[in-house]
């Protein structure tokens, strides 16, 4: 096949398409970037992740901190003095990276940050030198089965921080069940959360996928028919998760600064 | 009855232009329609291939207002007519004349696949035996009625020329129908990894949006084949979990 004889290549952005084709890539690039540049932002203070009960999913679980939620104390001596220290930077890798990897996500950014392509249909800035997720550095984009790994376990910490933030002390010490709209946050938190995490691709193949016959394999068939279903809704899973994962650190940081005060439901 | 104007391309390999027509537009028309209407009253010399006129066949592909579509399958009250239509060839094949492009690319593309291994018959007859859920997904696969409307429409294959190397869209659906059939036998892995070089796929979800059947090419068949691709190449957790479960 004569391959010099393809239509020529359209310059960036020709298109006959018409209607708002880059509404969708730009509201992804400002929603992205927005959480991008919030959530570095909220990892590097150090402080105001928690009140009382609750506990800033970036910040969960705090390994080292000051908070009463840390799990093994304070910062240790032997973190140098001189190397920023945030108990979100211990861990926000891994959530990051289950993102970052995420099937979904890498689809929509490559679009919407990289424009290869920015819209379906639409020309390109770039023509030569396509290497794709073939070669380095996006060929490490194939980790991501071992980040859904980590975000499994993150899911454990963050249920279990969904369900301290009912247990409400008062000035005694004593505890007691309570709602407030922390609880319900951080609750909704773990919802979106989990509905993300078991939406995924790379979960969905793990546990049943891979195999051509699930027939006779009764539980590996309901759990892949589970997580297919889930998967169709994945990019919404993706982007209310992201949304809430967001707020809820917002809002236990307002409470802290004590700019807002928690409403309690019970 | 209205009228439309539509803008067709004519011309072939060596360049073309748009050029426009007038023409009466009906209730129940599709593109299709149009353009044969045209083809019969004002541009005898219209190159346009077509045949079943039911979206079955996928012959009538191409761009109408710069989306990929079957043109017998774009109603006529889904475009709006106070603006020119403008009904393009695909993009990512080498055009033959006007409406009609050579896409003999794919049939290559096709023989280089490794055909369906079946295992040993299950039964003395010959016969095997398959569940319907085991099939179900391959029978999705199955419905590609070949319009290429998903090759014209992938980035790698229409912006970055890398027919030589990519076998796109249309043929990793028809690699992973293989390749998830309960009883093919055969691995094409590094096939598509090596040859298929499926890593070219960024996952951008365009093939799956133009596809007339509303087959969920991205999520059903390239995902799970870039999955596959990476148990066998790039984790060495699964592979070292393979050697065990194949004692």
């Amino acid at each position: 096949m004569a391959y010099a004889s393809l239509p020529v290549r359209r310059s960036f952005g020709e298109t006959m398409r018409r209607g708002a084709w880059w509404l969708s890539p730009l509201l992804t690039f400002l929603a992205l970037g927005a959480f991008v540049v919030y959530s570095t932002w909220a990892a590097f203070q150090g402080e105001h992740y928690a009140f009382g009960n609750y506990l800033s999913p970036f910040y969960s679980p705090e390994i080292f901190g000051s908070s009463p939620h840390a799990l093994f104390g304070a910062k240790p001596a032997w973190i140098p003095s001189w190397l920023p220290f945030s108990p979100a930077l211990l861990i926000l890798w891994a959530p990051g990276g289950f993102r970052f990897t995420c099937y979904y996500y890498r689809g929509a950014y490559y679009k919407a940050f990289w424009a290869d392509p920015i819209s379906c249909a639409v020309g390109e800035p770039r023509g030569h030198n396509y290497r794709g997720e073939r070669k380095f550095p996006l060929i490490l984009q194939n980790v991501h089965r071992y980040f859904l790994y980590l975000a499994l376990i993150f899911l454990i910490f963050l249920s279990y921080d969904a369900y301290m933030s009912f247990r409400f002390s008062d000035a005694s010490g004593n505890t007691s069940f309570g709602i407030g709209l922390g609880s319900i946050i951080l609750t909704a938190n773990v919802f979106f959360l989990a509905g993300y995490t078991f939406s995924c691709h790379s979960l969905r193949h793990l546990i049943g996928g891979r195999c051509d016959e699930l027939s006779n394999k009764p539980l590996q068939c309901a759990a892949y028919n589970a997580c297919s279903s889930l998967n169709k809704r994945h990019m919404l899973f993706a982007w209310c998760s992201l949304f809430v994962v967001g707020f809820s650190d917002f809002y236990v940081r307002m409470l802290s600064m004590g700019v807002w005060t928690d409403l309690r439901i019970f | 009855m209205a009228k439309a104007t539509f803008k067709i391309w004519r011309g072939n390999s060596e360049g073309g232009e748009f050029k426009s027509y007038d023409t009466e537009i009906s209730e129940g028309m599709v593109v299709l329609d149009a353009v044969l209407q045209i083809q019969g009253e004002q541009a005898g010399d219209l190159a346009c291939r077509w045949n079943c006129k039911a979206g079955k066949c996928g012959s009538c592909s191409a761009e109408i207002n710069g989306n990929p579509k079957l043109m017998c399958m774009t109603r006529m009250n889904t475009l709006p007519v106070d603006e020119p239509i403008t009904v393009e060839p695909m993009k990512a094949f080498p055009l033959k004349k006007d409406l009609v492009t050579d896409v003999s690319w794919n049939y290559e593309v096709k023989k280089r696949i490794k055909k369906f291994k079946p295992r040993t018959p299950d039964a003395p007859d010959g016969t095997w035996r398959m569940q319907q859920t085991d099939i179900d997904r391959v029978q999705e696969f199955r419905k590609c009625i070949e319009c290429f409307l998903c090759q014209d429409v992938c980035h790698v294959l229409r912006d970055h020329h890398k027919h030589e190397e990519f076998i796109g869209p249309r043929f990793l659906v028809y690699a992973a129908a293989l390749e998830m059939h309960p009883l093919d036998t055969e691995n094409r892995l590094k096939d598509l990894k090596d040859d298929g070089n499926i890593g070219y796929c960024n996952i951008t979800k365009c093939c799956t949006k133009v596809c007339p059947e509303n087959i969920t090419i991205t999520d059903n068949a390239i995902i799970p084949l870039k999955e596959r691709v990476v148990d066998e190449f790039y984790d060495p957790i699964t592979k070292f979990l393979k050697l065990f479960r194949k004692k």
